[in-house]
């Protein structure tokens, strides 16, 4: 269906190919995973699927890429829309058209589709997806789930042989995700279709793929095989794939039901064994740096937050989960003092962040937005701390200092826009953290990351805490609260429906469960790493005696 | 000419089905529009405007730009005020009943006519009162026009050669509101950052982001729009430059015609010959690219009965305006010189009346399922779009 042949690609400008000599062949009706790192050349493999790479972006290609035997030489992606459908990262900048209806529609009114087919696939797309609630609505008015299903659909109703979705699940929460991806394997086994998924959330993808691609990224040559065959020894791996390579599992479960049923053994081996200690610490010692007390916030005439007591403390790492739309941001916004609550008071430091200056404001609360480049407006990395340093009045370096400290060896010359997700994330926090903030705000920080920036992502962020920051992370990423979350707060349409250390509050949820403690329940296990250490624990008392 | 579906089927049924071709709609809005434009009578005025407004409030439908009238309102009232003061600082002065005097600048005498300060009248102010009047409700019925069809849709009804137009608009509308949001973004991120959000510095430190970002949007949307088939080849793209040439010469035709016309400041013949010339060239050029064209229209607006009543309504007035302005009716234009109430002309009158007719006639334009005027939807709407800021 999707042929490479010998394909090298390399960007104007780029010394090295970003894309070498890749030859694949991906068969009709399979559902693909492409896996990699940040930066590997997964979206650049993914867009020369349907042409816009070299032809939107420019660069060198060597070799063919053909679509059922159309090649991308001859073709630009115009031609190809009847054949390959491509979902972007970021749904809302793909919309041509202000409403559902026409959304769906815009590819078939340019692939010239008779007006009646187009009603018939409008209908058979609409209920395909379950969108039939939405299809007067304008595209602004959705959830990120919803607008990612309107994003497929208006691909799906041209009736492309091929669908290509980068990162389809980033934005989403796990129960939003579960749906897309479901949608997703229905096409592929009722249609037939073919359909590649880029993904950086393993343990979302892993269970519905056929196949896995794994770009190693650094021009090496890509690896091609079944998900149990790649997963074995491949450098990006979802929890459960750790966990199977612990307790030495073949073959791989991919599943967590697979993975139940081979788990019995372990979980016996690990009856016996202790958590860590992974608890919030404990409140008589440490001081509360913010507190809600009965705070409610209107939107217009719409309760986005209701009567909520919270009270964060210093060294203390909360998670605000919830799905789409049940208030997280609004809740970061007024502890950032971005927003007035409509009742009850907000507390930083004894101070109403909202009537705080912006000079004094930064000296008690960070906020990293969820697109960390709005922090950023520098043309250099170096440019950037220099006026961070000067518009604060902080002494020249403290901000190159604190962006030494979360990631060494940043370059200095280079573009914030040019910077991985994982380098933007840690630039914008050094901005925010160079005052020294009690209190640090992130929305959605792990969008985009791929394992080893989180593991980073999650050292920086222990370590803030072990100095005493109060760290307040929203986010839909459960295996990040899994790792580093003391305690989590469950926001459910405004209200808290649950609030206390991590490990109670989602290890027996079925949506917000981590992998491990969905395979190891009901015994409430959170990480690999805690199972690890756990059994070496274990080992080490059973050779001692 | 009554519509046909009308009377067959219960008319809830039969209105339920569709809205109103937008077409309609904005040349109704035209009409009342034109007439406005003929008088200063506040009489007719405020009637235009109840019109107006009774109509949108019986006929718009619950999306999100149905509730541009208001704001359309709000303009028309700073209309009128800054005529008023404009009046009271600068206007030229009359005899009149004195209301009250304001101290007087001396101008040089190259300035003669351009008054600053001085005694304000009352028949001053009401003339101004009306001019600003006049001014509100025309943009009242601009605004009527964008509630009750979205000016989307009636770019959609754009005849194939004009579709590349057409899109770059639709393009445009659809990211001034984007642009809005992203400028709070970054007034928002620039607080986080303890930088000014105001004045000049603020100003140039919000540009860069906005416009980058801006750049950003439109090359992701590009290729959007690339890969989901837009300007896929024509076969003849000769034909293609005739028709877009043709189009573009009769619309400026077109133009040229209609000034000539309502001007009268050239012989009548050369403004009814221009419109002549521009509609043939136009109807050539949309003949000739209807032909090339591969693309095809979901769902077309269909133009039926209603719409042709709602069109003639809209006339009405207008007609009744000119007859009423030919036959030298006194009223279209008053003069509070001296201080009276104004007359009401029949005629006007009843030519306004009749552009009631759509709330009677038309269909409404809502209620089919899971269009937005399910309120319980709507109120989960807001909550998530309140999230995804």
């Amino acid at each position: 269906m999707i042929r490479f042949d010998g394909v090298s690609f390399t960007y104007t400008g780029a010394e090295m190919p970003t894309l070498r000599d890749v030859d694949l062949e991906i068969p009709e009706g399979e559902l693909c995973v492409v896996v990699g790192t940040t930066g590997s050349g997964k979206s650049t493999l993914l867009r020369a699927m349907n042409g816009l790479v070299p032809h939107a972006t420019g660069g060198r290609l060597a070799g063919d890429v053909r679509v059922a035997g159309r090649s991308t030489r001859a073709h630009p992606p115009r031609d190809l829309a009847d054949l390959i459908g491509l979902v972007g990262q970021d749904p809302s900048a793909s919309f041509v058209t202000d409403a559902v209806e026409d959304e769906l529609v815009y590819t078939m009114e340019n692939l010239g589709v008779a007006p009646a087919a187009m009603r018939r696939r409008v209908e058979d797309t609409l209920d395909l997806l379950g969108l039939h609630e939405l299809r007067g609505r304008s595209l602004r008015s959705l959830s990120g789930g919803q607008q990612q299903r309107v994003a497929i659909g208006a691909v799906l109703t041209a009736a492309p042989r091929a669908l290509v979705l980068d990162e389809p699940t980033s934005a989403l929460d796990p129960a939003a995700a579960e749906e897309v991806l479901a949608s997703l394997s229905r096409l592929v086994h009722d249609v037939g279709l073919t359909v590649v998924i880029a993904e950086h959330r393993l343990e979302r993808v892993l269970p519905f793929a056929d196949r896995v691609l794994l770009v190693p990224g650094d021009g090496a040559h890509l690896r091609v095989g079944s998900p149990e065959e790649v997963m074995v020894d491949s450098p990006v791996a979802p929890p459960l794939v750790e966990l199977a390579r612990v307790a030495g599992w073949h073959p791989m479960p991919l599943s967590v039901r697979d993975a139940r049923r081979v788990a019995v053994p372990l979980r016996v081996r690990l009856s016996s064994a202790t958590h860590d200690a992974h608890g919030p610490p404990s409140s008589a010692t440490r001081s509360t740096v913010a507190s809600l007390s009965r705070v409610s916030f209107a939107y217009d005439e719409v309760l986005a937050l209701r009567d909520v007591d919270l009270s964060f403390l210093a060294g203390e790492i909360v998670a605000l989960m919830g799905r789409n739309g049940s208030g997280k941001s609004t809740l970061l916004e007024l502890l950032a003092g971005a927003r007035r609550p409509s009742g009850g008071s907000v507390q930083v430091r004894g101070e109403e962040p909202a009537t705080l200056s912006s000079k004094r404001l930064v000296k008690s609360v960070g906020l990293v937005p969820q697109d960390p480049q709005l922090l950023l407006y520098g043309e250099t990395v170096a440019d950037e701390c220099a006026t961070s340093d000067r518009e604060s009045g902080l002494a020249a370096g403290t901000t190159r200092g604190v962006l030494d400290e979360l990631m060494a060896g940043m370059p200095a010359d280079r573009h914030p826009r040019d910077l991985s997700e994982g380098q933007r994330l840690a630039l914008a926090l050094s901005v925010v953290l160079a005052h020294d903030p009690p209190l640090l705000l992130l929305d959605e920080p792990t969008r985009g990351f791929d394992y080893p920036s989180k593991a980073r992502l999650e050292g920086i962020l222990a370590g803030l805490a072990a100095r005493g920051t109060s760290v307040v992370v929203a986010t839909h990423d459960v295996e990040l609260v899994a790792r580093v979350a003391h305690r989590a707060v469950l926001l459910a349409d405004g209200d808290v429906v649950g609030d206390g250390a991590a490990r109670d509050v989602i290890c027996h949820s079925p949506v917000f469960a981590p992998q491990v403690a969905k395979v190891l329940a009901p015994d409430p296990w959170l990480t690999v790493d805690e199972v690890r250490r756990a059994l070496t624990r274990t080992d080490d008392l059973v050779g001692r005696s | 000419m009554a519509t046909p579906d009308a009377h067959v089927k219960p008319p809830g049924l039969a209105h339920a089905r569709r809205t109103l071709h937008p077409a309609a709609w904005w040349a109704w809005a035209a009409g009342l529009a034109a007439a406005a434009i003929e008088t200063t009578n506040p009489v007719l005025l405020l009637l235009i405007a109840a019109v107006v407004v009774y109509v949108v409030a019986t006929r718009r439908s619950t999306a999100p730009w149905s509730r541009s009238l208001v704001v359309f309102m709000r303009l028309g009232l700073v209309v009128i005020v800054i005529r008023v003061v404009v009046q009271v600082l600068f206007g030229y002065r009359l005899a009149g009943h004195v209301l009250f005097a304001l101290p007087q600048v001396s101008l040089p005498s190259w300035a003669a006519g351009v008054s600053i300060g001085g005694p304000i009248t009352a028949e001053s102010l009401l003339q101004a009162g009306c001019e600003g009047l006049r001014l509100a409700v025309v943009l009242l019925a601009f605004g009527a026009a964008n509630s009750l069809a979205s000016p989307y849709r009636l770019l959609r009804c754009l005849p194939a050669v004009l579709y590349e137009a057409g899109v770059a608009v639709t393009v445009a509308l659809t990211y001034a509101p984007e642009l809005v949001t992203t400028i709070g973004q970054v007034r928002a991120a620039r607080r986080l950052r303890g930088r000014p959000t105001r004045g000049l510095a603020g100003l140039r430190g919000m540009a860069v982001p906005v416009l980058e970002g801006a750049l950003d949007r439109s090359l992701e949307l590009a290729s959007s729009m690339d890969s989901r088939g837009y300007g896929r080849r024509s076969s003849e793209t000769t034909t293609r430059r005739w028709a877009t040439l043709a189009t573009g010469v009769g619309a400026v035709l077109v133009l040229v015609g209609v000034y000539d016309v309502l001007s009268a400041s050239a012989p009548w013949w050369v403004g009814i010959a221009a419109l002549v010339a521009g509609v043939g060239s136009l109807a050539c050029g949309v003949t000739l690219s209807g032909r090339r064209t591969t693309r095809t229209r979901y769902r077309p607006d269909r133009w039926q009965g209603a719409e042709w009543l709602v069109v003639v309504s809209g006339a009405a007035v207008v007609t009744a305006f000119s007859i009423a302005g030919a036959l030298g009716i006194d009223g279209l234009q008053v003069s509070f010189y001296p201080l009276g109430l104004p007359p009401v002309p029949y005629l006007p009158c009843l030519g306004i009346l009749l552009a009631l007719a759509p709330s009677l006639v038309s269909p409404t334009g809502m209620s089919r399922r899971g269009d937005p005027a399910v309120p319980a939807t709507r109120r989960r709407d807001v909550a998530t779009s309140v999230e995804s800021r």
